[in-house]
């Protein structure tokens, strides 16, 4: 908004000063030419021009410099434009005064000098357009130096308004030398024509249509100007002469210089012109590619791509893209499968290898090959395999209908495709199998909220008994079960087990075992004949290698005693209250689905005893008797009677809270790597 | 980790286990076995005089051989087991069902 307002009020200072420009001038030379006295010094018009100048100068600095969004033909447009206005203001006057005629008016110095003032104003404006926009251009792509020679000669050309404002005398060696300076230095500077190298074709010709009609202006102003300037020169040489002005003399030189430089460079660059434009493409197709997996949904598209960019960059005829993973596909361009498959057929015939040949890693032109086939129109062919994690996955074949139709730099561009190619295909498998991860960790996740479903929430409860539990998996999912269920009014069973191995298919198993368990727990059977079944149904179930370690019990409440069978899981831990003592009871007992026939009654037996207000019974899964602490040792059957000793008064919740926090502290991690379980019953 | 060493002797295939057997390594005992069992060996012995820790997925490769074992008239025979690995086998059952020896001079009374 700032820079607006002094724009607008730079452009309002550039007409006022030239209007008193204009009119102190004519003033100062009616004056001589009457031979008075002027009422105004003869020096003022000097310095108003140089006033004049610096706002247009300041006015265009502001308006071009900063504007982002011009291109190099919108600025170059902008100087055409403004050099048009002017000449045709310029022609138009010309056109005035030709239809005046030679009268005492139009020949009158004062009417010339007007005339003249008014060219001067417009020629100024004009070269100073120029000169901002070939700012632009020369800084295009600037370096510390090249700044710093434009800092010196803008700032240098601008001190010479200085110089013209005092009207120093004239001394010739210094005027010859400072002109001399810029014209140098410009010279210089008009080296500076990066710009011209990012022009595609249609704006090279447009540049160059502008750049000369630009040069036909500013020859047309200097022509005009100075057969002006000498008529009112040779009439009186009191006025405001432009051609002692270094300034104005700099610009025109500078301006002119560039203009033409840049009207002959261009014209120079222009055959070569594709072959920068084949450049910029390379790498925007090489951009696509490598940006293709961001983009892109499938591999496909990919390959897509890579044939898409390898046939534009090499002009090739026709391509094809031979994708070999299970089913082998081909992408074709401007080639029929069939076609494609006869030249790959006739290549593998005549023994051909290097290119097709899927086993070798070399690239070559074999072209002479295709000489061969008859009735193919191809002449040439370039092949490239495509690897993806060392492993070939694909050809890329480009075909020509010329012989010798590839050359060296082809052959590299197309190679750095493939390669770029194969590493796209790669991460988008990469980012696939992260996917597939991803995907399998959130069904973990609903595997292990249902078989957290499958543990019972609320256990059984009791005049005569209270029971606490506890279970953590490794994994997502584990293979520990625990269960209670209530037969009828004074019999409850109760069971655990542990699935050998862990994860998924343990899982699994613990859910058939639950099955099994509520099935068979309803007929009211005794504990062996419970194992017995168990063990005939899990014969079906169970891998080879498979087993899973359970204890069954039957609380009944009337006799006050427990009947069990234990099927090769850890052994019971019981606490006695009266007698103060503990013990493990180690009976026999085979796991389930270790005999898997019918003999397995010979291995499992049925035991009982009585139970006691205040008698603990610890049921456990060998992942809390094997939890190792950092040196290897394992928590064990000892530690684990005394840690439940030590808080065997207490409630089940409890003396469960305080073995696992014992648990944790003697393995000094909550990630014990075993699925572990507890469950504790307590007498009353 | 499990390192498992196989010698002759006296006709038996005898096969060391050295160090721990957890569900990876089972896989070698199993490919060990079924080697021994392939090589047309029908007496077997199993050193575990120098294993510190057996899992639960080793003791299923013992066990899924038991029924082979029975049809095809091999018979292998464990020794030199620690209380602790022992007491694991105990506590399945598996000593009911596996022939266990004190040591070598046992086991091979037990095999022939």
């Amino acid at each position: 908004m700032r820079t607006k307002a002094i724009t607008r009020l730079l452009f309002t200072v550039g007409v006022i000063t030239w209007l008193t420009l204009v009119f102190t001038d004519i003033s100062v030379l009616f004056s001589s030419v009457n031979n008075i006295k002027p009422d105004i010094p003869t020096w003022l018009p000097g310095i108003i021009l140089n006033l004049f100048i610096l706002s247009i100068f300041y006015y265009y600095k502001l308006k071009i410099e900063r504007d982002d969004v011009l291109n190099f033909v919108d600025l170059l447009w902008r100087v055409f434009a403004t050099g048009l206005v002017a000449t045709v203001v310029s022609l138009a006057l010309r056109l005035a005064e030709n239809l005046l005629g030679s009268t005492k008016l139009t020949t009158h110095v004062v009417f010339k000098d007007l005339i003249y003032m008014i060219n001067l104003g417009l020629m100024v404006g004009f070269l100073l357009m120029a000169f901002t926009v070939w700012k632009r251009l020369i800084l295009y792509q600037k370096s510390k130096w090249l700044l710093r020679l434009w800092a010196f000669f803008e700032v240098g050309i601008l001190l010479t308004l200085l110089y013209n404002s005092f009207k120093i005398p004239l001394v010739e060696w210094v005027y010859a030398t400072l002109l001399s300076i810029f014209v140098v230095v410009g010279l210089v500077l008009s080296g500076n024509m990066k710009w011209v190298a990012y022009l595609n074709f249609r704006q090279k010709w447009t540049s160059l249509l502008l750049l000369l009609l630009t040069i036909f202006y500013l020859l047309y102003f200097v022509f005009t100007n100075s057969s002006l300037a000498a008529d009112i020169h040779a009439a009186h040489s009191t006025f405001t002469d432009y051609r002692i002005h270094i300034f104005i003399l700099s610009l025109i030189v500078f301006v002119t210089i560039y203009s033409v430089f840049s009207f002959l460079v261009i014209l120079f660059n222009l055959p070569t012109t594709s072959v920068f434009e084949q450049k910029l493409e390379e790498v925007v197709n090489f951009q696509r590619i490598s940006q293709s997996i961001q983009t892109e949904q499938s591999e496909d598209s990919v390959y897509n791509i890579l044939l898409e960019t390898s046939v534009s960059t090499v002009f090739a005829d026709a391509a094809w893209l031979e994708i070999n993973s299970s089913k082998s596909k081909i992408f074709t361009y401007k080639i029929k499968e069939t076609e494609a498959h006869d030249i790959i057929e006739h290549l593998k015939s005549h023994n051909v290898k290097g290119v097709l040949d899927q086993g070798s890693d070399k690239t070559r032109n074999l072209s002479k090959h295709l000489a061969s086939l008859k009735g193919s129109r191809f002449r040439s062919i370039l092949a490239f395999p495509i690897y993806v994690k060392g492993d070939n996955i694909g050809t890329l074949a480009l075909l020509k209908e010329l012989p010798e139709g590839f050359n060296k730099e082809m052959t590299k561009i197309v190679s750095t495709f493939a390669n770029q190619a194969g590493i796209s295909v790669e991460n988008f498998r990469l980012m696939e199998e992260a996917l597939q991860n991803e995907r399998y960790k959130e069904e973990l996740k609903i595997a292990k909220t249902v078989q957290k479903s499958l543990l019972p929430e609320v256990l059984e409860k009791d005049d005569d008994f209270e029971i606490a539990a506890f279970s953590e998996s490794a994994d997502e999912v584990g293979g520990d079960y625990y269960d209670t269920t209530r037969i009828n009014d004074h019999l409850v069973s109760i069971i655990i087990a542990d699935v050998s191995g862990k994860g998924t298919t343990a899982a699994f198993h613990m859910s058939q075992m639950k099955g099994i368990f509520h099935s068979l727990a309803q007929q009211q059977i005794e504990p062996d004949e419970f194992m017995i079944r168990a063990n005939q149904a899990l014969i079906y179930c169970l891998e080879r290698g498979s087993f899973i370690s359970a204890t069954y019990f039957v609380i009944n409440t009337k006799t006050k005693k427990i009947r069990y069978a234990r099927a090769g899981h850890c052994p019971v831990l019981y606490f006695c209250a009266v007698k103060k003592s503990h013990e493990y009871f180690k009976d026999r007992g085979i796991a389930l689905g270790m005999v898997r026939n019918k003999s397995y009654s010979n291995f499992i037996q049925a035991c009982e005893f009585e139970y006691k207000p205040n008698d603990l019974m610890v049921l456990y899964t060998d992942g809390i008797t094997e939890a190792k602490d950092n040196k290897g040792d394992e928590f064990g059957y000892d530690r684990l009677a005394q840690v439940v000793d030590e808080a065997k008064d207490q409630t089940p919740k409890e003396i469960q809270d305080h073995l696992i926090k014992k648990l944790y502290a003697f393995s000094g991690t909550e990630n014990i790597n075993d699925d572990y379980t507890t469950m504790i019953v307590k007498f009353k | 980790m499990i390192h498992i060493k196989r010698l002759q002797e006296d006709g038996a295939d005898v096969i060391a286990l050295v160090g721990e057997i957890d569900a990876s390594s089972s896989i070698e005992l199993d490919l060990a076995i079924a080697k021994s069992v392939g090589e047309g060996f029908t007496k077997i012995l199993v050193d575990c005089s120098a294993l510190e820790y057996i899992s639960s997925a080793g003791l299923g490769v013992f066990m899924s051989y038991i029924e082979e074992f029975k049809d095809r008239n091999i018979s292998m025979v464990l020794f030199g087991m620690s209380e602790r690995v022992l007491n694991t086998f105990s506590i399945l059952g598996l000593n009911e069902l596996l022939k266990i020896g004190k040591d070598k001079g046992e086991a091979k009374q037990l095999i022939s």
